[in-house]
């Protein structure tokens, strides 16, 4: 079970009358109860190369703000190298031209900057994350 | 064979790959533009990744994008369908060097037969009959080109080395037209193609589109698969194509196929391929190949019960070809009708949301078609949106079939063709067979005319 199917879960449960959702595919098991601010999974996912998420719409951005979305496909990661200190954090103020992120594709590392000067209120993606093109990634401010 | 493929296309080929995927138990990567998004074999595929905006150009063009995709789902294989980057030999060569499997041929071959002048001279060298013409590209010295026309006798036709597919064109009937024309096709060739060489052909008056399937694997093992008809065009745009071209003798057939089949082994061709024939008088002349499936792919599986695209995926998994020429079976007659969003004779498209759809069904009768019931078809691609197939013992059952499915197909809310494919089931020389390539722009300059000098 992947993010994106977890995120699909946790957006259903959100706009649901359910207040409790419990799922069990194979060996994963995943919970989510509503009104719990920290919805998500109880118990630890193990990622295994088995079946991947059906595809999901965009997470809507619940916040206000600027939504700066992945102009390329590839792999994302929050620093430029494993064990680096991430480009940014939640809180962070950047300006107009700030690198973000970095994507990843086709070996090449493509640093992908702001549009928009603010405080960064929202990381929607994690790191190592597959991104597709237009997926929403940070929220700024 | 294969785990996973990535689709790198749309419409209904998109479709067509992900149901062979699934037969043969592969899962399937489909990717997308954001005009895609609701896109039927979109939802229906296993993983999708969306690669770009709407324009072609910044997704179904955009090869880093495409070859990203396939790096973060883990896809093996790649295939490219038709039109779109199916036929560029660059593409082929990276996807290759990324580490992935390009379903279609070797990139060399591709290059090889993309470029006209050095495809008509492998043709040429491997014993394939080929149009008369200047044995190559054209000179800059005009004594010389007006020697070349003089020598093949007008009409000629100029037309694009790096071009193909009808385009890059242009018809010369006296030699005081002549050295304008070339030095327009060239300029064009420049623009459009980045290649400005261009050759010269005798242009035919009254030929047929008489093509040629076949299907080889990596190890020089190659079939033909039979003979198409796809005479009725405009604009050098098929409408319907049929197999077995009527009128021609099977030994006909059985004899241009060989040679197109022993041309394959001497390439080393690897895939699907279809050698394009002007036919006209009872002799067959090549004009081009195209390295990739067609459109019109399913009137020979209908008549072959030969499943190309699979083959075509086992092929580039590596498998030897399970097919022999003497297993091969031509059985009855089928025809294809394109259903495109258009205005049925003025020819103008028409994107836009279908209100109500209802294909139609019954034997003999296939749909290959991803729109469905609300579907917006959009308009930044061309505008087909189906193709209705009919297969019959004869031709007259095939085309009843015809008339049948077209008169129980529903497709509201937009303009689509199918009022011009009603008129053709009915047209008295469609009946009889065998009308040439002018056929229908004729038929419909008639309509322009009646209807006082309409688009």
């Amino acid at each position: 079970m992947d993010l994106r199917k977890l995120k699909k879960l946790i957006d259903l449960v959100e706009q649901s009358g359910i207040a409790e959702l419990e799922i069990t595919e194979g060996e994963e098991k995943v919970r989510i109860c509503k009104n719990n601010p920290q919805a998500g999974p109880n118990e630890t996912i193990k990622t295994t190369p088995s079946a991947e998420a059906t595809p999901v719409p965009a997470v809507q951005a619940i916040a206000e703000g600027h939504t700066v979305k992945a102009p390329m496909v590839g792999t994302f990661y929050r620093a430029s190298a494993p064990g680096a200190k991430a480009f940014v954090e939640i809180g962070q103020k950047v300006a107009m031209g700030e690198t973000l992120c970095v994507i990843e594709a086709m070996k090449l590392m493509n640093e992908i900057e702001t549009d928009r000067a603010g405080t960064v209120t929202s990381i929607l993606v994690e790191n190592g994350q597959p991104v597709e093109y237009g997926e929403p990634l940070f929220i700024i401010e | 064979m294969f785990e996973k493929i990535l689709i790198a296309n749309r419409g209904e080929i998109a479709l067509r790959v992900q149901r062979a995927c699934r037969e043969l138990g592969i899962r399937t990567v489909v990717v997308h533009s954001e005009a895609d998004r609701d896109a039927k074999y979109v939802s229906l595929a296993d993983e999708s990744v969306c690669i770009g905006p709407a324009a072609s150009s910044a997704s179904y063009l955009n090869i880093p994008a495409i070859i990203s995709a396939a790096e973060v789902t883990d896809a093996e294989a790649i295939h490219p369908g038709y039109g779109f980057l199916s036929e560029n030999a660059d593409f082929a060569e990276r996807v290759e060097k990324s580490g992935f499997v390009f379903i279609g041929p070797r990139p060399e071959t591709i290059r090889l037969m993309g470029d006209k002048v050095s495809a008509k001279r492998a043709m040429t060298k491997a014993g394939v009959p080929c149009v008369p013409g200047s044995d190559g590209a054209l000179p800059e010295d005009p004594a010389e080109i007006v020697k070349i026309a003089k020598a093949i006798g007008y009409p000629v036709i100029i037309k694009a080395a790096g071009g193909g597919g009808g385009r890059g064109m242009r018809v010369v009937h006296t030699e005081a037209a002549l050295l304008n024309a070339v030095s327009m096709t060239r300029t064009e060739a420049g623009a459009a193609f980045g290649n400005p060489i261009v050759y010269m052909e005798k242009f035919l008056e009254n030929p047929r589109h008489i093509e040629i399937q076949v299907l080889a694997d990596e190890f020089r093992n190659a079939v033909h698969l039979g003979a198409r008809d796809c005479s009725m065009q405009r604009r050098h745009q098929k409408i319907i194509e049929e197999a077995p071209p009527p009128d021609l003798a099977p030994r006909q057939i059985v004899r241009i196929g060989e040679r197109c089949a022993d041309a394959c082994r001497k390439i080393n061709y690897r895939g699907v391929g279809t050698f394009e024939y002007l036919y006209e008088n009872g002799s067959f002349f090549f004009i081009e190949m195209n390295t990739r499936i067609q459109v019109e792919h399913p009137v020979t599986e209908m008549i072959t019960g030969i499943d190309l695209i699979q083959q075509q995926i086992r092929v580039a998994a590596g498998e030897k070809l399970g097919i022999r020429q003497r297993d091969i079976e031509f059985r009855g007659h089928a025809i294809e009708c394109r259903i495109n969003a258009e205005d049925p004779f003025r020819l103008t498209p028409s994107p836009g949301r279908i209100t109500s759809y209802h294909p139609p069904g019954g034997p003999g009768v296939r749909v290959d078609s991803h729109v469905y019931h609300n579907y917006v078809v959009p308009p930044n691609y061309d505008s087909l949106i189906g193709k209705l197939i009919t297969y019959g013992d004869t031709r007259e059952q095939a085309i009843r079939r015809m008339r049948t499915a077209l008169s129980e197909m529903v497709v509201m809310g937009i303009r689509t063709n199918i009022p011009l494919h009603q008129d053709l089931m009915q047209d008295a020389r469609f009946l009889k067979g065998g009308t040439n390539i002018h056929y229908l722009e004729e038929k419909l300059a008639e309509y322009d005319k009646a209807r006082g000098g309409g688009a």
